[in-house]
């Protein structure tokens, strides 16, 4: 497909006898606003794990930017541009807001010095962080850490940002925080994956949606079709 | 620390270390201050990858010993000089270092920690079945006539293990305070979400360990020397992997001067121990002092210190 920034095809990845992901197959366009959604257990996580390279896939190919990046170690294909937050947030716990943020922009934005502060505190202006440059990690409050998630990922210079579950555990006011953070990512140029359970965000978010379940892709569409969309209904609802 | 701090702290121990060379001492001191000086480097070298990296490694006995028996296959084939015993021991330690680096990548944890200690059960009875260098006897090593500019050949491997010691902390320092350091650390908070940010996580750990590893063969290298007997009983002394251990922990890990202070602390007290109550009683001080501060210090004495001035 052409104009395709991320092309994953035919991914099959097994966990001893069960397989969580079925050949399954998408394509993100650059600048695109793209939604993963399944019920749990679906695979969703799996396939974001492939994507950035923490899991090996037994079969199918990925492509960024038109290379093949199947076999590349994670940290390789954060430098080219992918870039994941995690579900469970994953702080560097020792470390204060600031450190976290140098960390990305030193190993994978390649940037030293006063000039990696000066950009880490421009994104934490952006996410609403400033105030707690100095912090621990540890002492942030759950938004803070989602919020840090985020800005942590930023600071690795995404073109692609892969948002598991940004929002999870989150309330309404909250989710429309990250929500505004979000759009405003993707004003900016960024590619961006929402997984997510909270379907209001997702439905509100996503140009386009996937949805897998039991490790198959079970339809694909723009939101009002996937709402109405049967097998989606029947993955979610049942019969 | 500032870069002035630690070169303050360099000079001074230089100074301090050649004074006593130069004022006659009991020559006892000398061999009480090798040891204290030997677990500066074995701890410093321990805590780049326990403290810097997170991974607790079991065997520095192994390391040690591997180091000390280097040495003495050079001494009894080639009858090569100190420098050279120095650098081959750090090598091959460095490669065995490299090794169990390769390791990390399928054990973490606890998991990681028992691999080491298998690995120099290993190595130790592969030494007790290597007749060359006196199987399970021991191997007696004389030591060379000269000692250029020391008084004694123990003054001169004591101002030697200053050095080295020196060379460990510069080591230590230089890692902690680098861009290495802080990966290193990312590794340590979480090894994933490190991966993740582009932290290139395998050829970082394998830097760590393979420096780690390096430095304690290159403390156990003037070993024979030091004790002029080699046996698999004395090299592979558990005492090493406790204490390269306990030292970091009651000093603190995250930084350089932590196993600095752990080991003069520790050390001296194990030395002032034997001399005065009982030569077995080192590690019953260890224990207690350590698991006193797993207790009420966990971050060691740095992080009291950092406790009881933020409040």
């Amino acid at each position: 497909m052409a104009g395709a920034l991320l092309e994953v095809e035919g991914l099959t990845k097994r966990f001893g006898g069960f397989t969580a992901l079925n050949r399954v197959s998408l394509h993100v366009k650059a600048g695109e606003r793209f939604g993963l959604i399944g019920p749990n257990g679906s695979g969703k996580t799996t396939l974001i794990n492939c994507i950035s390279g923490t899991l090996r896939s037994e079969g199918g190919t990925i492509l960024f930017t038109g290379h093949d990046i199947t076999g590349m170690p994670a940290h390789q294909r954060t430098r080219l541009g992918i870039v994941r937050t995690f579900q469970i947030p994953k702080p560097f716990a020792s470390m204060t807001v600031l450190g976290n943020l140098r960390i990305p922009i030193e190993y994978a934005a390649h940037r030293h010095g006063a000039d990696a502060v000066a950009n880490a505190m421009e994104i934490l202006e952006l996410m609403g962080l400033a105030a707690k440059a100095h912090v621990t990690a540890a002492a942030l409050t759950q938004i803070e850490m989602r919020k840090l998630e985020l800005a942590r990922a930023l600071a690795a210079k995404p073109k692609l940002l892969v948002a598991d579950e940004a929002m999870a555990g989150l309330s309404s006011g909250e989710v429309d925080d990250i929500l505004t953070i979000l759009f405003r990512l993707n004003e900016r140029g960024i590619t961006i994956i929402m997984i997510e359970h909270i379907m209001r965000a997702v439905m509100r978010f996503s140009e386009r949606i996937v949805v897998l379940d039991a490790g198959d892709r079970i339809a694909e569409g723009t939101p009002d079709e996937i709402v109405k969309n049967p097998a989606v209904e029947k993955a979610y609802l049942g019969e | 620390m500032g870069n002035r701090t630690f070169a303050l702290v360099v000079v001074a121990v230089v100074g301090v270390g050649f004074l006593t060379t130069r004022l006659g001492v009991n020559q006892y001191y000398y061999f009480a201050g090798y040891v204290i000086l030997q677990y500066i480097v074995l701890a410093t070298a321990w805590n780049i990858l326990g403290g810097y990296t997170g991974y607790v490694n079991f065997g520095t006995a192994g390391f040690f010993a591997l180091g000390a028996y280097t040495s003495v296959v050079l001494i009894k084939s080639a009858g090569a000089p100190l420098v050279v015993l120095l650098i081959a021991a750090g090598f091959v330690t460095g490669l065995l270092g490299l090794g169990i680096g390769y390791l990390t990548l399928r054990l973490r944890g606890v998991f990681f920690s028992i691999a080491t200690l298998a690995l120099a059960v290993v190595l130790e009875t592969v030494a007790i079945n290597s007749e060359y260098v006196g199987g399970a006897r021991g191997i007696t090593i004389s030591r060379p006539a000269r000692s250029l500019l020391f008084g004694s050949y123990v003054e001169f491997l004591f101002a030697v293990m200053l050095l080295l010691a020196l060379l460990a902390i510069a080591v230590a320092w230089w890692i902690e305070t680098s861009w290495i350091g802080r990966g290193l650390a990312a590794i340590r908070d979480n090894e994933e979400a490190a991966e993740c940010m582009g932290v290139p996580t395998l050829r970082l750990k394998l830097v760590a360990t393979t420096v780690s590893g390096s430095l304690m063969g290159i403390a156990g290298a003037p070993f024979p020397y030091y004790v002029t007997f080699v046996d698999p009983l004395s090299t592979f002394d558990l005492n090493y992997a406790v204490n390269s251990l306990a030292m970091p922990m009651v000093g603190g890990t995250t930084t350089w001067i932590g196993p600095v202070i752990g080991a003069v602390l520790l050390a001296t007290a194990q030395q002032v121990a034997t001399v005065t109550i009982s030569s077995e009683l080192n590690l019953l001080i260890v224990g207690v002092v350590l698991v006193g501060f797993v207790i009420l210090a966990p971050e060691g004495l740095l992080g009291l210190v950092r406790r009881v001035r933020g409040r």
